[in-house]
């Protein structure tokens, strides 16, 4: 059995029309490894079962895509995006997050 | 006494609070808008159940940042009673008025069914009225109700009395069963159970009716 072929999202390049001017900030939010992931795990298993036998684990997270109005300093947007991750993306109880800003 | 029961959008256990205060318990209670920025006149406050802003993001984390929600830290900064149920005790975990957080029940289904819960406090304006130990019979009705919080936060609770209710039967896979807790003055409590929809024989339990009656107890003996 053969991985499906799925479509990959465009990769964000200074010269993708969409990206034009654009500054993104990625935000990648998981559990804590403390913290069971029983989607994960459910995610897992169906993996394994479609004979994907060299996995072990699945954690699943969630993935943010924000778009920054042009111009801005990127120092700064991380730090008001790292705020935002902080108190509204992620929940610190249960969850890290990681922050990646593109000019 | 005056029940305030908050109604965010997507709210849908507002009725069911109103219902059981206002016809099985016999007080008075209104409905307060998540605009709302004050509290008026209000001897306790419930936030009911349902799927606030849709569940979006995380349950209860677009209602913390609801005007009201500030007059409710308020209100309970200041002493008043607020019982979160169900999506209430996710909006309470999301503000950090209560400890821990509620998760994906550990089978990945959304669970709606009776269960017998125990009553492991009654030094408390929610649990004044119960037995220590009583079994009540009650609904549960979420798909995210898995009580989670790290080891030290655990035996916080327990070592301070703070955990008010216990599954008996933990179909949900809470850690300690947990399916109620207080806040460390005890006037806060989440609870994923639902004591408003078991006031009346006609919901087939009226074990739920201790938790109003508590509180108006507890409110009787302030005054």
């Amino acid at each position: 059995m053969t991985a499906p072929n799925l479509p990959r999202p465009p990769a964000f390049t200074a010269g993708t029309i969409y990206n034009k001017g654009l500054m993104k900030a990625r935000v990648y939010v998981s559990f804590k490894d403390t913290v069971l992931d029983p989607q994960g795990k459910t995610v897992c298993a169906a993996l394994q079962g479609l004979g994907y036998e060299e996995i072990t684990d699945v954690r699943q997270g969630k993935y943010f895509e924000i778009s920054i109005r042009p111009g801005a300093d990127p120092r700064r947007v991380e730090q008001r995006i790292t705020e935002a991750a902080q108190d509204v993306l992620a929940n610190p109880v249960i969850e890290d997050f990681r922050v990646v800003v593109e000019p | 006494m005056k029940f305030g029961v908050v109604v965010f959008p997507g709210s849908n256990c507002d009725h069911d609070a109103w219902y059981s205060i206002s016809h099985n318990l016999g007080h008075k209670a209104e409905f307060v808008w998540h605009r709302e920025t004050r509290l008026s006149d209000l001897d306790a406050v419930i936030l009911p159940g349902g799927f606030s802003y849709g569940d979006y993001l995380r349950c209860g984390a677009i209602a913390k940042f609801s005007p009201v929600m500030s007059a409710v830290k308020d209100f309970a900064a200041a002493g008043g009673l607020v019982a979160g149920i169900c999506n209430g005790f996710q909006i309470l975990t999301e503000c950090g008025l209560l400890p821990g957080a509620l998760i994906r029940n550990r089978n990945l289904k959304f669970i709606c069914r009776e269960l017998p819960v125990a009553v492991e406090t009654t030094d408390s304006s929610f649990t004044n009225a119960a037995v220590k130990g009583q079994v009540l019979r009650l609904p549960i009705a979420h798909g995210e109700g898995c009580y989670v919080a790290d080891e030290r936060t655990l035996d916080e609770l327990e070592a301070e009395d703070r955990v008010a209710f216990r599954y008996l039967d933990n179909a949900n896979g809470s850690q300690r069963a947990i399916a109620g807790i207080l806040d460390a003055r005890r006037n806060v409590l989440g609870m994923m159970p639902h004591p408003e929809r078991a006031t009346d024989p006609l919901m087939g339990s009226s074990d739920g009716l201790v938790v109003f009656e508590s509180m108006v107890g507890a409110l009787a003996e302030r005054r």
